[in-house]
């Protein structure tokens, strides 16, 4: 109970604190963060986009982590626990992808430009929509686990691939890029300490939430696979 | 006689979150014709599949054992002779055909000899060389048996072994069963009462369903 | 040797059936024409030829190569299978007859391409035909695994380029860029590095089918 009072205030905490505390030019006090040049109020997006594309990543290792599990004990949980996580996954994915693109809109110009980072998350939104394609088509509970899980697994195996080849495709307009000085508007993203703390203290607080939400959501699902063999038994 | 044996240990299946069977247990040696009983959907072919390693046992395990030696799921599939009502040959080649890329996908020798002496012994002899399509339902059951028999399996699986047949085809695979149950093993899963009748020891599954 | 004789056998149902060679030929004009009507009189830029000529591959591939294993589980022939080969002889022998047709369709659609566009020009030949051999061994592998999952998943013709799609896109990312490079020219040693990316697929791809199909396999 208390740990949940706790992650409200963290969250509240965050939010605001992400939201509110003003940009200057040279910061004192301990809620001013410093001017980034050519993103100013625009860095603040970090607080929010960067945890949402970080839990992406995350649930998409879940899945196909619970798909390993799945293939070596065939437990039907771990299933569950691969799905829950793929839900979640999906829904984080489409908001970083959403906050992502409104936010270029101001930062960069257009909506979406093919950066590799923009790249890699159209690609894992293309991931997320195959698996659950992929078991929305198939009857059989077993062969659902199995085959997705399989799937996860292959699909997982190809990410690094795009790390390595994106940067050498396109160039990058992220902050922190690699290539970041020579192209794109913005850049130089250095952020100072308070402004890390409150970065990390939101990336903690979206992780605690994430967990919390798969573990409602796989038990939840365990619990409707039981219900449903009750009243199928009758 | 044959030196195999099968032996299961607290097999439990369950398909979603439904349970099939549980804790069965047997062992199977050396020869004899073993029964497998059930209503429909009580889990027959689960079983058969499981015992010829098509599908795995949620939980629990099945051995197989030549000469004192373990088989490898790798293996397996050439020690066994199988016939079920899902079984389907090649349409578009005919029964030879389909025998001798049988033989060489296996990688055992075609033997001639004992292919001609099987279509002949299942009255298939003169139609050994026209296409599986044109074949009726009751001569593709009885090419099945070929298939079944031709590598020398030393475990025989048949899941309703005389679905299809008329009176002398019948007659014919109950000969061959209890031939070969005199060297090899044969387990046979059916609801028939003829069929069951040949079996000394049967496994009932009604009664592991808890 | 066995995987061997699985092959010849698909080989020989092909040609009694002609269930994928026909729609895969026909495909492949179909495809090269429509991009030649839209295409009409204008002049396309280099970088263009490069990337449509990858579109093509991928939609013929996505076409024919699910056969493999699908007309197996539509036939209900997957159980003989299971019964006279070990998963490993099924997925190599598979393999050996997609590897086959993938060559074959992507000879005959370079040539064709070739010959009907203008721009298509290779300045780097070995380039070139190393990306070609690499890129469609890459491409048969990742397509006949996902093969093997939609034909046990029992849908189809749609699912297919959705799920070999992500799969597919480092190599055909990657293929794309070599096959620009070939086209301008670029000498070997700028381009190893992409080599080195499809081989690593490759081999990743090989390995990961490999011990995942049992899993897909068996029921």
């Amino acid at each position: 109970m208390w740990w949940k009072i706790g992650l409200f205030l963290l969250i509240s905490f965050v939010s605001v604190a992400g939201i509110a505390f003003p940009i200057v030019e040279k910061p004192s006090a301990w809620y001013e963060f410093p001017i980034i040049v050519g993103l100013e109020e625009n860095a603040k997006i970090i607080f929010f986009h960067v945890p949402t594309a970080w839990l992406t990543v995350i649930a998409f290792f879940m899945t196909a982590f619970y798909g390993v599990k799945f293939l070596r004990k065939r437990n039907l949980d771990d299933d569950a626990k691969s799905y829950a996580a793929a839900q979640l996954g999906m829904v984080f994915c489409i908001l970083a992808t959403i906050t992502g693109a409104v936010w270029a809109k101001f930062a960069w110009g257009s909506f979406w430009s093919w950066d590799p980072r923009q790249t890699s998350i159209f690609a894992l939104l293309l991931i997320y929509g195959a698996w659950f394609a992929l078991r929305s088509a198939i009857e059989s509970e077993d062969k659902k686990a199995s085959l997705s899980a399989v799937y996860a697994i292959i699909a997982f195996i190809t990410v690094p691939f795009f790390i390595f080849i994106m940067p050498r495709l396109m160039t990058g307009l992220h902050p922190g890029s690699a290539d970041d000085t020579t192209a794109g508007p913005v850049i130089n993203f250095k952020m100072n300490s308070n402004m890390l703390l409150i970065f990390f203290l939101s990336l903690a607080a979206f992780t605690i939430l994430y967990f919390w939400i798969w573990n409602i959501g796989y038990k939840s699902i365990i619990y409707k696979d039981k219900i449903n063999k009750l009243l199928t038994r009758g | 006689m044959s030196n195999y044996s099968v032996r299961a240990d607290a097999l439990l299946k369950t398909f979603g979150r439904r349970l099939i069977f549980n804790n069965l247990s047997f062992e199977f040696k050396k020869n004899g014709i073993f029964g497998i009983a059930g209503a429909n959907g009580s889990g027959k072919s689960t079983l058969i599949k499981i015992i010829a390693g098509l599908i795995s046992p949620t939980r629990g395990s099945i051995i197989h054992t030549n000469e004192g030696k373990v088989i490898d799921s790798e293996h397996l599939h050439n020690y066994i002779g199988f016939v079920s009502p899902y079984l389907i040959l090649y349409d578009e080649f005919t029964a030879w055909e389909n025998l001798s890329y049988f033989a060489k996908i296996r990688g055992v020798k075609f033997d001639e000899e004992r292919i001609k002496f099987l279509f002949y012994r299942f009255s298939l002899q003169t139609r050994k060389d026209d296409y599986v399509k044109a074949y009726s339902s009751g001569m593709k059951q009885r090419l099945k048996f070929i298939f079944a028999l031709m590598h020398k399996p030393v475990l025989l699986i048949f899941d309703e072994p005389t679905s299809n047949l008329d009176d002398e085809g019948k007659a014919v695979v109950y000969e061959m069963i209890k031939e070969e149950g005199g060297k090899n093993i044969v387990i046979v899963a059916s609801n028939e009462k003829t069929d069951i009748s040949l079996c000394p020891e049967i496994i009932v599954l009604e009664n592991y369903k808890e | 040797m066995k995987s061997y004789a699985l092959f010849q056998k698909d080989i020989n149902s092909e040609l009694r059936t002609r269930y994928a060679v026909n729609s895969l030929a026909m495909f492949v004009i179909v495809a090269i024409s429509v991009i030649l009507f839209s295409i009409g009189n204008e002049k396309i830029s280099e970088n263009l030829t490069g990337g449509l000529y990858w579109v093509v591959i991928f939609f013929s591939a996505m076409s024919g190569l699910a056969r493999a294993f699908v007309s197996e589980e539509e036939r209900g022939t997957t159980l003989t299978l299971q019964l006279i080969a070990s998963p490993s002889t099924v997925f190599t022998g598979k393999l050996i007859f997609n590897l086959i047709l993938v060559f074959a369709m992507n000879s005959v659609i370079t040539l064709l391409y070739a010959a009907l566009f203008d721009e298509f020009v290779i300045k780097n030949f070995l380039l070139f035909f190393i990306t070609f051999v690499v890129g469609n061994i890459g491409l048969a592998v990742s397509s006949t695994v996902i093969a093997a999952i939609i034909a046990k998943a029992g849908s189809k013709g749609t699912l297919y380029p959705v799920l070999s799609f992500p799969i597919l896109l480092p190599l055909i990312l990657t293929s794309v860029q070599l096959t620009l490079f070939a086209m301008d020219g670029t000498r070997f040693g700028e381009a190893i590095f992409e080599l080195a990316i499809i081989v690593c697929y490759d081999i990743i791809m090989i390995s990961a089918s490999y011990m995942l199909f049992d899993f897909i396999w068996k029921d």
